[in-house]
């Protein structure tokens, strides 16, 4: 006969404000085969752990209930205090009148006393047939895997590499850098984006232990935390990098001109066999093979003809390599706002309205223009230039209610840029507020205004048109109460960013849940940041939420130590709260077998009696996630699940149901 | 700074009518100036759109219900399609209109409403609307009766654009109807403010 | 055959009547049938929605109760009446509270089922521009034509059921259809002080020689609309405006029934030109398309 103590705990007045706690303990004391109850004020404290312990042994307690919080928050705590009580952890329960009942129902208290009566009475039918288990344990695979070659992945490789394990970067551009390997200059330092980057971008692909998977994309994954197996299919490039010396001929004759380049945000022409940058990591050429003459038409092949190593090989094939990983860190980050959403900015058909991005390109130094900024239109130099915040930011409308974060910096920036190369040109701001919360970011946004002469204007612009070869745009500064035309030569719209397209697929193939624009979600917003509800993979840098650079990058290495601290593990305690199967009964139909979202049953042939072999469903301890769907799916219920019993679960529906 | 506002000014009451009657959500409004750039009429007015939101949210009705701007709001719905925060701002210009002109406040513009009780008069009482007459009547009632009369309602006059007689609706069934429609219209819209008004 | 019920409003039996007379002769030209919704009352208009919101979906809600019994989609050519009958089958189809007190005073309720569609697009879409080229018999050659959408065409989107407002394209489609050009120009959709005419002039005076003057300036030989209201402004108080600024301006200002009605090889006599205050017979001769 079971020996059950029940403890309530009143979290201060949490539960005890509104649930009448004595009312439940004495409630608890009439139920069968609990032989102690009390109630106490912060079950969790130490004293609290203690009246636990010293109750057991008093009492000879073999089972505990705390009716408390949520398990989230302290099963943990009452396990260990159940263990040092000297009773396995497994007979502890806990019951949830907190979240469950005395935050929700403040406003009748009576209702809430008997519901948290009802919900103890369940946690003691459940624990009555609880078992003593034990832990699990799993190897872990020290080795990690990041998705994103930006700066937020190279960081997080770098320090994970740093402290001695192995890293796969793998990257779905034919260069790692990411967007960062597009900005000029970074606020609010103005220091030269490249210059701070391809240093970082060199360490990481000349790293012992990192390796470069570039072109390539996760296509599948399987497993968990410690152990999973992951596909990864490297896109063909068409060129044989062991043989390529990166003397970049193939490209100088290739005479293909279909392309726009991605890197320069399609504002130049490039190449069907292409590098995206002077600087690309690794310094090998792709063919695309949607702009490529010989994939077209099947003639030229002149980047074959010209190679002095015979690099070209126009017979690849794309790849697929499964590999093991203990650990995963997501860092896709961000592409910028759809302009064309915004048909009153006339994106797309008015040439001199660019992109933040285009922007970036048209003053870089080594972009398309070599810095000069020109008007796509007729490549003559702007003297007016308007640049409009909140382009796919803020915008409940556009569906983007958020705030991207950088817009407000990166415009001063450019704005700033712009009347350092140009003296005299004017620059406009249209803004609605200005977030600078970062360190030295206010300053930086003064001196725009202050010392270069940036004329800031507080208002939306609602409409710009073409009139000849001017764009009017009309806004409003209401500041001064006042309507506004500006007649511009260029106009900059200072887009919002948002996930990768692809990031919700990526997402689903992890099981990481993302946010209704795709942004993964972390496992908690304060105390979780890098985290996801999936154990084993975290998160870095816009993939996550929109970010600055320094904020990236220190999110990135906050991950890298998550993965470092999984990795200092020679074991990993896993829950044993698993299938079980029941070889007499199992019929061998297989139905569980098919339904395993985790493949964690084997069907083996097993001598259940001497010499007699039977066809029957095997559990693999430690690929099971005990989600219980082959007990549900199992037709003579030979499959239970250790911890969540089918009698346990029914002995607690009749409770809740008396 | 023409305003002083203390705290009693603030008459929250007015916008909760505002946005009840409009069933729009003035708090919403983060006065971005979308509404404001846009407006073909603003030039007109004592207080831009973006502003008068704002006199809303405070619950100014004194400022809001004495400037001129939702007369001149031509009901173009350029800031409504524009507006990030997804309000209907024509509307709530329609609803200052009509919370105005039934009684509780001031009417601060003497054209369009005595346009518009000729207006709806004509079409109450032919169905349509007689343009002649409309005309007319409000360039009497206007105490300018020979506006726009020289040359250009002459020449109308000339071209045939102008109808000289009303069009009436030529069923007296079809009529009566219109006419009890109309009694049943004044009846609901009173019920429909003084509800508001409480 | 196209049927569609005709709303005609009460514009264009008076200063707009060549409006009328010109869509009654190429609809029956091109095998759109209209049928005038019996007893029809008028939309109420801008006069409507600003006294009374019961008003201004109980006079368009007969029509669309009609259009939903008949189940025959209507039509209108006045930009204003389109968008009252659009905005109230929209409010009564979102707002139930609406919907119910319309019915009350109506005597019938309505239940949300009709479609309502301006000219303009029953040119472009119902019709279709592939039918409509194959049935022009004149060209309109060299014919530079700003095509002016005003407000209440494209406005707002979720009533109108239409994507590109900021840059609509479908009259200069069914423009260029027909074989003449079309400018690039910024204020298609601006307003042109519409129902202000008599209260508002100045203003009126102001918005209509803005749009003026930019198509001038854009190279426009004519501007087509599709709305009695943008008409008036634009036709009629031109010569004041052109006084005011001591500019000559001369735009003439051809709907866009008027339009097809050419191409359709119509004649000014058909078209009613004579009724226009800025003659089009002039630049239309120039051009050899009368």
């Amino acid at each position: 006969m079971a020996r059950i103590g029940v403890f309530v705990c009143h979290c201060g007045t949490n539960i005890a404000g509104v649930v009448d706690v004595k009312r439940v303990a004495e409630y608890a004391l009439t139920l069968p085969g609990v032989k102690y109850a009390i109630d106490y004020k912060y079950m969790c404290s130490d004293p609290g752990q203690n009246a636990i312990i010293e109750a057991v042994k008093e009492h000879k307690l073999d089972r505990i209930v705390v009716t408390a919080c949520s398990p989230r928050m302290h099963e943990g705590t009452f396990r260990k205090a159940a263990e040092r009580s000297g009773i396995n952890q497994y007979m502890s329960e806990m019951a949830n009148v907190r979240e469950h009942d005395s935050w929700v129902h403040s406003d009748d208290k009576e209702a809430a006393t008997l519901k948290a009566m009802k919900l103890m009475e369940m946690s003691v039918a459940k624990v009555r047939r609880s078992e003593a288990l034990s832990k699990m344990y799993a190897t872990v695979e020290k080795r990690a895997l990041v998705i994103g070659g930006g700066i937020a992945g190279i960081q997080a490789a770098l320090d994970i590499a740093e402290a001695g394990h192995k890293v796969v970067i793998v990257e779905k551009d034919p260069s790692i850098g990411g967007r960062m390997a597009q900005l000029d200059k970074t606020f609010p330092t103005l220091d030269c984006s490249a210059c701070i980057l391809t240093p970082k971008m060199v360490a990481a692909s000349q790293h012992p232990n990192i390796e470069l998977r570039v072109y390539s994309e996760v296509v599948e994954v399987n497993g968990y935390v410690g152990n999973f197996d992951i596909k990864i299919k490297k896109k063909a490039s068409s060129v044989d990098n062991k043989k390529c010396i990166s003397c970049g001929v193939c490209t100088l004759k290739c005479p293909s001109k279909r392309a726009q380049s991605e890197f320069d945000e399609k504002i130049a022409p490039r190449k069907a066999i292409y590098t995206p940058f002077p600087q690309a990591v690794p310094n090998k050429p792709v063919i695309d093979r949607e702009a490529c003459t010989f994939f077209l038409t099947g003639k030229c092949r002149i980047c074959e003809k010209v190679c002095p190593t015979q690099a070209i090989d126009f017979n690849q094939q794309d790849e697929v390599v499964t590999e093991k990983f203990g650990a995963v860190v997501l860092a896709t980050g961000f592409d910028i706002f759809d302009s064309n959403v915004y048909g009153e900015y006339g994106y797309g058909e008015y040439k001199d309205v660019v992109t933040s991005l285009q922007f970036e390109r048209l003053i870089n130094s080594s972009g398309p223009t070599e810095g000069h900024v020109v008007r796509l239109s007729d490549k003559k130099e702007p003297k007016n230039l308007v640049w409009i915040q909140c382009v796919g930011s803020r915008d409940e409308s556009k569906g983007r209610p958020y705030c991207s974060r950088v817009c407000c910096m990166y415009t001063a920036k450019q704005a700033m840029l712009m009347k350092e190369h140009y003296p005299e040109v004017n620059c406009y701001v249209f803004y609605i507020d200005i977030r600078a919360a970062g360190k030295n970011y206010e300053e930086f946004v003064q001196k725009a205004q202050n010392e270069y002469g940036v004329i800031y204007l507080r208002g939306r612009v609602s409409k710009i048109y073409e009139k000849k070869d001017k764009l009017i745009v009309r806004g409003a500064d209401t500041l001064s109460g006042s309507q506004v035309e500006i007649v511009a030569d260029m106009v900059v719209l200072a887009n919002g960013l948002e996930p990768r397209k692809d990031a919700k697929s990526l997402a689903q193939l992890f099981h990481v849940s993302y946010d209704q624009y795709g942004f993964f979600t972390e496992l908690h917003p304060k105390l979780g940041p890098v985290e996801t509800a999936i154990a084993g993979v975290f998160v870095a840098g816009a993939c996550q939420a929109c970010k600055d650079i320094p904020d990236t990058v220190a999110q990135a290495g906050a991950a890298a130590s998550k993965v470092l601290g999984l990795f200092s593990k020679e074991k990993m305690e896993v829950e044993p709260l698993i299938a079980k199967v029941d070889p007499l009964v199992c019929s061998g139909c297989e139905t569980c077998y098919n339904v395993c979202p985790y493949s964690a049953i084997e069907m083996e042939d097993r001598e259940v009696s001497r010499g007699n072999l039977k066809h029957v469903a095997k559990v693999l301890d430690s690929v099971c996630k005990g989600c219980g769907a082959c007990v549900g799916a199992c037709y003579s219920k030979a499959v239970d699940l250790k911890g969540f019993s089918e009698r346990q679960v029914y002995d607690q529906i009749e409770t809740v149901t008396q | 700074m023409k305003q002083y506002l203390e705290e009693k000014n603030f008459k929250q009451g007015f916008r909760k009518d505002v946005e009840r009657l409009s069933k729009q959500k003035i708090s919403n409004c983060y006065q971005c100036g979308k509404c404001s750039a846009g407006c073909p009429m603003a030039f007109k007015m004592d207080y831009p759109p973006t502003m008068t939101m704002r006199l809303i949210q405070l619950g100014l009705h004194d400022e809001v219900m004495g400037s001129n701007t939702a007369w001149y709001c031509v009901s173009c719905e350029t800031c409504t399609t524009r507006c990030p925060r997804e309000i209907d701002i024509a509307k709530v210009m329609d609803t200052l209109k009509i919370m105005a002109q039934a009684g509780k406040y001031e009417v601060s513009d003497t054209e369009i409403p005595i346009f518009d009780w000729i207006f709806l008069k004509s079409l109450q009482y032919t169905g349509k609307v007689y343009e002649l007459g409309l005309i007319m009547t409000y360039n009497i009632i206007s105490l300018n009766p020979f506006k726009d009369v020289f040359p250009l309602g002459l020449q109308m006059f000339l071209k045939g654009k102008i109808a000289l007689f009303p069009h009436f609706i030529n069923d007296p069934v079809a009529m009566w109807e219109h006419l009890e429609m109309f009694s049943k219209i004044h009846k609901k819209q009173k019920e429909k403010i003084r509800e508001t008004n409480g | 055959m196209v049927k569609l019920g005709y709303f005609p409003g009460c514009s264009l039996s008076s200063t707009a009547k060549e409006y009328d007379i010109s869509t009654r002769i190429v609809c029956e030209d091109l095998g759109i049938e209209l049928v005038e919704i019996p007893h029809w009352v008028c939309c109420g208009a801008t006069s409507a929605h600003i006294t009374s919101d019961i008003a201004a979906n109980a006079l368009p809600a007969k029509t669309l109760i009609w259009a939903e019994k008949n189940n025959i989609p209507i039509t209108s050519p006045c930009s204003a009446c389109f968008s009252r009958l659009a905005i109230a089958h929209h409010t009564m189809a979102t707002d139930e509270e609406m919907r119910k007190d319309v019915g009350e005073v109506v005597g019938e309720e309505y239940h949300g089922g009709a479609k309502v569609l301006h000219l303009a697009r029953v040119f472009y879409e119902t019709y279709g521009l592939e039918a409509l080229k194959a049935k022009v018999k004149k060209p309109l050659k060299g014919l530079k034509v700003a095509s002016y959408y005003g407000c209440l065409m494209t406005r707002p989107p979720e009533v109108c059921d239409f994507d590109r407002i900021e840059n609509p394209m479908f009259m200069d489609k069914t423009v260029q259809a027909l074989g003449a050009e079309t400018v690039k120009w910024g204020y298609k959709t601006e307003c042109c002080g519409a129902a202000f005419s008599l209260t508002k002039k100045e203003a009126v005076l102001k918005l209509t020689g803005d749009i003026l003057s930019d198509a001038k300036e854009c190279g426009a030989d004519v501007i087509v609309v599709a709305c009695p209201l943008c008409h008036a402004n634009l036709d009629s108080r031109q010569r004041e405006i052109e006084r005011k600024s001591g500019k000559k301006i001369g735009l003439p200002i051809i709907y866009i029934s008027q339009m097809i009605g050419l191409a359709l090889g119509y004649n000014a006599l058909d078209m009613a030109f004579k009724k226009h205050f800025v003659d089009p017979v002039k630049v239309l001769k120039e051009k050899g398309i009368l």
